[in-house]
Formats: C-alpha cells, sequence, structure tokens
C-alpha cells in the first residue's frame, strides 16, 4: 500500500503476511528524502543509509532530553555536529563494525562505543535503534516506518550531540563527515529537519498509540529496541545498547520514550520480555542471548517497581519469572487488615456482632483460625472503636498469628517470647494458654516496649512479665523454659507492602548482618529450652522475610549446631522450606518450615520453623561443656534456674528423694571442673561442673542446677556408661547421680538416697564430683557407683548416648522405680545414673 | 521489686475500696492461687506469686512489668489508680455509672460525663463516691468520682457534670507512654 508517512494516521499494523510485506525504509525514505540517491555516489543499501543516519545521530542523542519531543532545532550547528557526531561514530564503528560483521550482527558500531558515556549511549540508543529497526526491516520486520524513524532519529541526533557536545571537531571529522557524508547530506536534513518537526508536532498530538502500535507488532523487536529508549528515558540506566537488536519503533515511540519514562512502555516490555523467557527457544531474538533478556528485564523491573538492583537480583533468583511479577505487584498494594478476637475477653461472634453494628465489614479470615477477622473496610477507624478499647480484639497481620499456632503453648508452661513487640504474639499465647502459666515477654527495643505493655494490659493478659534485654543474654539471664518463641529482627523483605524503603536500602551487607543476628538470638533461644520439658521442649523460629539468608541458612546452621530438630509446624498450607537454594545444600527436614507470600497467601511474607530439642546438652568438642541433661522427668518443681550457676552449690535442693532419683538420672552438669575424689576420671569430670564439696543435697542440687542450663549438656549420657560406673565407689554414685541432673530442672535436691541404684546408668561423667560429696553426705552405700567408670565412660558417652544403658540398669532399680521410666532416657541420659549415686 | 510497706499497703486499699469497697478481699484471697502486691519503679503491680518468683530473676533496671499494673505512688506518696486496673475494678465495682452512646466518644477523650450524656446510675449512690463507668452495653470504659449523689442528679440541669473523668480505656491509645 503506498503510504505516506502520516503520524495522524494510525496505521494498522497486524500481524498478517501483508504487514510483513511491506516495503522498508528505502521506500518511506525515498519521499522524503529524494537526494539521496544523488550523493550517495556509492548507492548505500537501505541499511546502510539507516547506519549512515544513525551515526550521524548517534552522539547527539543525548536523550536525557526527557523534557520536550521536539527536536532541538538547531539547523544551523546541524553540519557541524553531524560531523562530529558522525566522525566519531565512524571512528568507533571501524573496530565495532569489524566486530558486529563478526557477531553477525547488523547493528552499527557506534553503539558499543558510545555506551560508554552515558550520554552518548543514550545517542547510541537512539542511533541503535534506528540500525536495530533498520536490520528489522531486513530481517522481514514488519515496521514499515523504520525510515522515519530514522529520520527522526537523526534529527533529534543531531540535536542531542549537539548538547552533549562531541566538542572535539577537529579538522579529520569534518574531513571524514564529508567522506561518508557528503554535503548534500545537510541539504537533506534540512528538509527532514522540517518534516520532522512536523511529525513531532503531529506525533505529540497522537500520543501514545503510536507506541503501542508498534509495540504490539514487534514483539520480539520491542524488548531490544524499548529498553534502549527507556533508558535514556529514565536517565539512568545503562544498558547494552549494542546487545540488542536495535529496530527502529516509529517516530512517535521513540521520542517518548527518550524524552519521557513510559511506564506504560516499560510495563509492556516487562510482559513481553516474560513472554519470551517463557518459550524462549520459539520467540527469541536470533542472536540475543537469555542473559540479555534477563537483563532488561531485571532493569525494566527495577525501573517500574522502583527496587533497588540488589534486592530485585536476589528475587529473581527465588521466584520463577511469572511469580516475580506476580509478587512485585502484591507488594505493591497492602494486604487486608486481619484482627484477632481476644477470647479472654469476649468471642469472636460478639465481636463481629458489634464490629458489624459500628458499620464495619469483615468476615471469619479463613478455616485455619478461629479467631481471626478480616476487614474489608470500615467507617469507622478500627484501631479506636470502644471494642478495641475495651480489649476485646487486637489488629494483626495474618501471618503474624501462625507462628503462635504453630508452637501451640499449652496451658501452665512456661514460655519466653524474645521479641515481644508490639505484643501481639504475646497475648495470642496468653489467650490460648487462658492466662495460665507464664510467659515472659522480652524485647530489647525501650521505645516498643512501651507498646507491648499498653496492649496486654489493654488486652487482659495477667499472667506475664516484660523484660528489656538484649535476647542474647538468655539462658543467661533466666532458662528453661518449656517453649519459646523466636520472631527475629530481619530485614523486611516479607513486608514491602508496609514499608516500601525496603525495596532499596537493604543491600549484602544488611541481609548478612541480619542473619548473623538472628543465628546469634536462635541459638540462645534453643540454649533456652528446656529438653526435658514434660509437655513442650520446643521452639518456633520465624521471622518476615524471605530471603534464604535468613531463613533456611539460619535454620541449617542451628541444626548442626544444636541438639535439635525440625518438626512439622501444623500449618497445612504455605509453601515448603527450600531444602537446596543455588549452590546451598540445606538439612532435608527443611521441608517441615513454611514458607508464605504475599502474591500467594495473601498475607504478608513469612517464614516459619519448629524446632524440638530433644537434648540439653551442647554438642561442643570440649567434653567440659555438654552435660546432657537429659532427665525427663521435669517434675522438679522448678524455680528458674540460672543454667550457668549449675556449678554452684546448693542450689536448690528440692524434695530430698525426688532430687536424688534426678540427680540420678541426670547427668553432670558440664561445668568441668569438678574434682573427683577418686581421681578417676578427671577426663570425665570436666564435663561435670565442679561440685566443690557440696553435701549431697547441695551436690544434687547443684547438678540439677547445672544440668539445667539450657541444654548445655550433651546428650548422650553417661547413663550408658553406668555399667561402668558400678564399679566405683559410693561416692562416685553420688557425684553421679549429680551429673546426671542434666537438664534444668533438675528438680530434687541431691538428694542423698539417690544412692547406688542409678549409679549403673548414670555413670556420667560428671560424677566425680560428687565422688566427695557423696562419701561425706550419703554414705548409704551406694556402691555401684561406677565412677572408676565415668572417665571411661565420659569417653565414650560423649561420643553415643546409649552405649552404657546396657549394664547397668539393674542397680538402677530402686531408685528408677520412683521415677520416670528409662525410656526417657533416649534424650540423655537416663535418670538411673543419678540414682546410682546417692547411695 | 519489692512488696509493699504497711503505709503503702493502707494507702492503696483505700484508694481501692473507694471503688469496690469491701469486696477488696477478693482480690487479696483468690481462689485460684496468691496474689500479691510488688513496687517497682513506683509502680504497684499485682501478681500471682508464681509470675513473681519469674520475675525475681531478672534485674530490677530490666524488669518493665509483670502481671498488672494497678497504679502508680506519686512523689508525694500519694496513690494514683491507673486504668490498667479496670479489669479487677469492674467485676467487683459497688456503684456503677451507665453513659449514652453519644457520650461514650467524649469520655473516652477525657471528658467528664454531663447529664446529657448519663444513662443510668446505681442507686444510692453518694456524693464523691468512686465509680465505675460503663457503656450501654456493659463494656467498662473507665473510672470517676461521681460529683452528684443519685438524687442530685436527677434534679440539676443537663449540662452539670455528674461524673468526673479519673480513667478511661481511651488512654490506651492517647497515653501509651505514661503506662510505663
Amino acid at each position: 500500500m503506498g503510504r505516506k508517512l502520516d503520524p495522524t494516521k494510525k496505521e494498522k499494523r497486524g500481524p498478517g503476511r501483508k504487514a510483513r510485506k511491506q516495503k522498508g525504509a528505502e521506500t518511506e525514505l525515498a519521499r522524503f528524502l529524494p537526494a539521496v540517491s544523488d550523493e550517495n555516489s556509492k548507492r548505500l543499501s537501505s541499511r546502510a543509509r539507516k547506519r549512515a543516519a544513525k551515526r550521524r545521530l548517534g552522539s547527539a542523542e543525548a536523550p536525557k532530553t526527557n523534557k520536550s519531543p521536539e527536536a532541538k532545532p538547531l539547523p544551523g550547528k546541524l553540519p557541524k555536529g553531524i560531523f562530529a557526531g558522525a566522525v566519531q561514530t565512524v571512528g568507533k564503528k571501524g573496530p565495532q563494525s569489524l566486530f558486529n560483521a563478526a557477531q553477525g550482527k547488523k547493528r552499527p558500531a557506534p553503539s558499543s562505543d558510545e555506551e560508554e558515556e552515558e550520554e552518548d549511549s543514550e545517542e547510541d540508543d537512539v542511533v541503535n535503534h534506528g540500525d536495530l529497526w533498520g536490520s528489522e526491516d531486513d530481517a522481514d520486520m514488519v515496521d514499515d516506518y523504520g525510515a522515519d524513524s530514522n529520520s527522526e532519529d537523526e534529527e533529534e541526533g543531531e540535536e542531542v550531540r549537539f548538547i552533549s557536545g562531541h566538542s572535539e571537531k577537529d579538522p579529520c571529522c569534518l574531513q571524514f563527515s564529508c567522506l561518508s557524508f557528503p554535503s548534500s547530506w545537510d541539504l537533506q536534513l534540512l528538509p527532514i529537519e522540517r518534516a520532522a518537526q512536523k511529525q513531532k508536532v503531529r506525533e505529540a498530538a497522537a500520543g501514545v498509540q503510536w507506541s503501542e502500535e508498534e509495540t504490539e507488532d514487534e514483539e520480539e523487536v520491542t524488548p531490544e529496541s524499548g529498553p534502549s529508549k527507556e533508558e535514556e528515558a529514565d536517565g539512568g540506566l545503562q544498558i547494552n545498547v549494542d546487545e540488542e537488536p536495535f529496530v527502529l519503533p516509529p517516530a512517535g515511540e521513540m521520542e517518548q520514550d527518550i524524552l519521557t519514562p513510559d511506564l506504560q512502555r516499560v510495563h509492556k516490555r516487562i510482559q513481553d520480555i516474560v513472554g519470551i523467557l517463557r518459550d524462549f527457544g520459539a520467540q527469541r531474538e536470533e542472536g540475543r542471548s537469555r542473559s540479555e533478556y534477563l537483563n532488561r528485564l531485571k532493569k525494566d523491573l527495577a525501573t517500574y517497581y522502583s527496587y533497588g538492583d540488589f534486592l530485585l537480583g536476589k528475587l529473581m533468583d527465588l521466584f520463577p519469572l511469572s511469580e516475580l511479577v506476580e509478587f512485585l505487584e502484591a507488594n505493591e498494594v497492602p494486604r487486608p487488615i486481619t484482627l484477632r478476637t481476644n477470647t479472654l475477653k469476649t468471642r469472636r461472634r460478639d465481636v463481629a456482632q458489634a464490629l458489624i453494628n459500628r458499620g464495619v465489614n469483615l468476615d471469619p479470615l479463613g478455616k485455619w483460625s478461629k479467631t481471626g477477622l478480616v476487614v474489608y473496610d470500615s467507617s469507622v477507624p478500627i484501631g479506636a472503636t470502644p471494642e478495641y478499647l475495651a480489649g476485646h480484639y487486637m489488629l494483626q497481620g495474618a501471618s503474624s498469628m501462625l507462628p503462635v499456632m504453630a508452637l501451640a503453648p499449652q496451658e501452665h508452661e512456661r514460655i519466653l517470647d524474645m521479641c515481644c513487640a508490639p505484643g501481639g504474639k504475646t497475648s495470642y499465647m496468653a489467650q490460648l494458654m487462658k492466662n495460665t502459666g507464664v510467659i515472659l515477654a522480652n524485647d530489647a527495643n525501650a521505645e516498643r516496649l512501651k507498646s507491648v505493655v499498653g496492649n496486654l494490659h489493654r488486652l487482659g493478659v495477667t499472667n506475664t512479665v516484660i523484660s528489656h534485654y538484649d535476647g542474647r543474654q538468655f539462658p543467661k539471664v533466666v532458662g528453661g523454659f518449656d517453649r519459646v518463641l523466636l520472631d527475629a529482627p530481619c530485614s523486611g523483605t516479607g513486608v514491602i507492602s508496609k514499608d516500601p524503603a525496603v525495596k532499596t536500602n537493604k543491600d549484602e551487607k544488611d541481609i548478612l548482618r541480619c542473619a548473623h543476628l538472628q543465628k546469634e538470638l536462635l541459638l540462645s533461644a534453643i540454649d533456652s529450652v528446656n529438653a526435658t520439658s514434660k509437655t513442650g521442649g520446643y521452639l518456633v523460629y520465624c521471622t518476615c522475610s524471605i530471603m534464604v539468608e535468613e531463613n533456611e541458612w539460619v535454620v541449617d546452621y542451628a541444626l548442626k549446631k544444636r541438639n535439635v530438630r525440625l518438626v512439622p509446624t501444623g500449618l497445612d498450607f504455605g509453601q515448603e522450606g527450600f531444602t537446596r537454594f543455588r549452590e546451598r545444600r540445606f538439612h532435608p527436614s527443611l521441608h517441615n518450615a513454611r514458607r508464605f507470600y504475599p502474591h500467594t497467601h495473601n498475607m504478608d511474607g513469612f517464614f516459619i520453623a519448629k524446632f524440638k530439642k530433644f537434648s540439653n546438652s551442647v554438642p561442643q568438642s570440649q567434653t567440659g561443656n555438654s552435660e546432657t541433661a537429659t532427665p525427663t522427668n521435669v517434675d522438679l518443681p522448678q524455680v528458674i534456674p540460672k543454667s550457668e550457676n549449675s556449678s554452684q552449690p546448693a542450689k536448690k535442693a528440692k524434695g530430698a528423694a525426688k532430687t536424688k532419683q534426678q540427680l540420678q538420672k541426670q547427668q553432670r552438669p558440664k561445668k568441668a571442673s569438678f574434682q573427683k575424689p577418686n581421681g578417676t576420671s578427671k577426663g570425665a569430670d570436666s564435663e561435670l561442673s565442679t561440685i566443690p564439696s557440696v553435701r549431697k543435697t547441695q551436690a544434687s542440687s547443684r547438678f540439677q542446677d547445672s544440668s539445667q542450663p539450657a541444654g548445655k549438656a550433651e546428650g548422650i549420657r553417661e547413663s550408658k556408661v553406668t555399667g561402668k560406673l558400678k564399679q566405683r565407689s559410693p561416692k562416685l554414685q553420688s557425684s553421679k547421680k549429680v551429673a546426671f541432673l542434666k537438664q534444668n530442672a533438675p528438680p530434687k535436691g541431691t538428694d542423698t538416697e539417690t544412692p547406688a541404684v542409678l549409679s549403673p546408668s548414670k555413670t556420667q561423667a560428671t560424677l566425680k564430683p560428687k565422688d566427695h560429696h557423696h562419701p561425706l553426705g550419703r554414705a548409704k552405700g551406694v556402691e555401684k557407683q561406677q565412677l572408676p567408670e565415668q572417665p571411661f565412660k565420659k569417653a565414650a558417652f560423649q561420643n553415643q548416648n546409649d552405649t552404657p544403658k546396657g549394664p547397668q540398669p539393674p542397680t538402677v532399680s530402686p531408685i528408677s522405680s520412683s521415677h520416670p521410666p528409662p525410656a526417657k532416657r533416649k534424650k540423655s541420659q537416663s535418670r538411673g545414673n543419678g540414682q546410682l549415686l546417692l547411695s | 521489686m519489692r512488696p509493699l510497706t504497711e503505709e503503702e499497703t493502707r494507702v492503696m486499699f483505700e484508694k481501692i475500696a473507694k471503688y469496690i469497697g469491701e469486696n477488696l478481699q477478693l482480690l487479696v484471697d483468690r481462689p485460684d492461687g496468691t496474689y500479691c502486691f510488688r513496687l517497682h519503679n513506683d509502680r504497684v503491680y499485682y501478681v500471682s506469686e508464681k509470675i513473681m518468683k519469674l520475675a525475681a530473676n531478672i534485674s530490677g533496671d530490666k524488669l518493665v512489668s509483670l502481671g498488672t499494673c494497678f497504679g502508680k505512688f506519686t512523689k508525694t506518696h500519694k496513690f494514683r489508680l491507673h486504668v490498667t486496673a479496670l479489669d479487677y475494678l469492674a467485676p467487683y465495682a459497688k456503684y456503677k455509672v451507665w453513659i449514652k452512646p453519644g457520650a461514650e466518644q467524649s469520655f473516652l477523650y477525657g471528658n467528664h460525663v454531663l447529664k446529657s450524656g448519663l444513662g443510668r446510675i446505681t442507686e444510692n449512690t453518694s456524693q464523691y463516691q468512686g465509680v465505675v463507668v460503663y457503656s450501654m452495653a456493659d463494656i467498662p470504659l473507665g473510672f470517676g468520682v461521681a460529683a452528684k449523689s443519685t438524687q442530685d442528679c436527677r434534679k440539676v440541669d443537663p449540662m452539670a457534670i455528674v461524673v468526673f473523668h479519673q480513667a478511661d480505656v481511651g488512654e490506651y491509645v492517647r497515653h501509651e507512654e505514661t503506662l510505663t
């Protein structure tokens, strides 16, 4: 169809055959540049002409001129500019052209050179654009406006060139330009320029339609050409202009891209690239690698959604492309407001009814929550209704309810909430526990603690103690909790919708710093859990981040460093945690952890992992540290034992009999310094806490304490060693008993009575220290103690828990009968051991 | 954290008794456990013994709050009840005042209750008697002091104050900082 280039008329550029068959730029150009053929003695091909045009335009492009789509008319300077630019471009092109030729690309050479300078690159973009388009034409491009665009570009480029200033207008340039660009070019430009200006005016009037048309038609082309334009328009992004085949977009499109960051265009380009990448084999542009497309996409996404490069790179690693765009979209929109009914004061239906009466539109949150409500809209401020002030409900994100549901605190338990502010999870735990038991709510930030106090009082929570410690100071302050909740401070990449600043202000260092802190906190939290708790021994670690470095990596670290294992969270929805990610490999049980995303679950990004601590000992190379405190009995009414204090004597002598038994069962506390009267196994003793001549009771208490220290004890204990223990003297027995105490709660005081019975089983290394005490105190004749074995055992048990068990059981019997069966032993060792000693 | 002295206990009990009278005994002798009052940083906390034991392990400067805060002792050793004690005053209150829905907001902003906003009032309330303020839906909103006896309330004009505001649940939002 012989077309006139009429910008006001939108040409239908359909996908049909005919569209592609349209003549290329030459035909169009012929109308506008009648003199072309005259000048070019060389009879340049259309492509060559375009290239030439680009060269001319090239340096001048400096598209930062986003200001106005109008070409800056500097007709007078045009010639010089052109020459200068041309020279430059030509010069650069030389090697480039070779290079390009080598690559088989039809791109103009200069583009690559000019990337060096922002201005240049921008110009290049334009120029390249032209080339792209040109090449496209040759390659069956659907765009038959290439010529026009070229001309447009040229004009624009010229102006820009002036601005960008290839100031060096050395004579050779001129010369060179003369050679390649006969003076007649000037003549050509001028009329073209005039036409271009007119066109621009019309383009501006026509608006975006052009670009839309173009982009639709040339999907393949758009990604390459588009980005370059966008870059210039955006003014900040560097694109590898030379890489992308440049297809010269319609005149209107190009202008707009250069001058204004057209988000619509960027968005369209994003969709195009995602579409191409989804079916890369079929839709790819020839000669373009996948990484080019990805880079382009990354830049576009960063532009469109205002992300920093680092974070966007991480997200691209994390999500497949289709999900990535959904995720980014979801982060732009806030999640629905949710609230949790306070069952201490009211019921969900009453709250719902009262709020509906006030004009709030709400619904139950979902099957998985019995107390949650989601608010769609409200005519009154939800956070200020009399029901809110009376403490009938609390505003809480849906994903924040999940860790508490996973932790499942029971009544009459001791719970630690290490990072509690602003108190939503703490209050939820309190309502699940019906205000029984004790919760220690801790936070390191004094300001936010005030909101904790306010919220807990408002909601009528009475079983809480609020403290202001750094979480890493636990369990030194107090340990031996049944359950611990650690909602670690994180980078906040899951709650971008609440805090958009995270998009740009997070970088590698921030993430690693967060991860380091989280690891420390998690180890402290694990140490604060009492593995031998009757009803507990669980820890929930959660973050509001989706980064693998803060989630799976931290969990994996803890699995290696402590005697814990991951258990199912009890949440039946959510994505499973990663067991491997890029080059990292995590423990296979990581699949028990759960991840939540804003775009799939419509709640804030979250990660939840539930641990079960199976031994209070800390697996360490040195023996001294860990005492396996497996005593299963938590019947000792424990006062909060300070784990570190194990060595102190006479801490808690609880019921003698019980304690004794406990002692026996438990292993010695880790404190190594105990002295063995027998001098038998010093080595073994190392693990045991020092037991300074403590009377039996003291010893037992001591041991108890020491064993209590959260989890230091090594898991296995000597109980197995018991066999050996038997040989030891009674003294040993008592000490042994103490050793066994390992767990936090060695409730009983050392108990004199623990004698002998247990000794065989208990044999923990710790026995030694007891020895002295024993003889003093008990002398019951618990001969069984096999203290001598301890040292022996220690080594043995350190390696494994179960070895000694065998021989000992008999001795244990008397005491063990009163105590829980050895079945519990598996955790650590057996109670039996403790018992033995004392006798 | 320390137990209250005799004098402090006396002052505090007097204040509380203004609102709940002899029901105060119920606070002290509870069937479900032993509760006690403890003083920390001039504030009085009402906790069960079990919780107090845990709190004893926390050093004084790090302890922020335990159980329920009833109020604080001022510099001149007078006791001031805070709204946080409302949960314990409301069930045992002897004299109650109900306010109309329209006047709820005003009271929650810290204003006194006017006769026009008064819905119901317990019979034989004497003047300057401590009262607990409820909404018409029986939600406790705060407490105050009756400015007029019940008889006088009937006679007085609509713009007169009938209840002096002392504490309301709106303070959870308005005065969050002073709660600690």
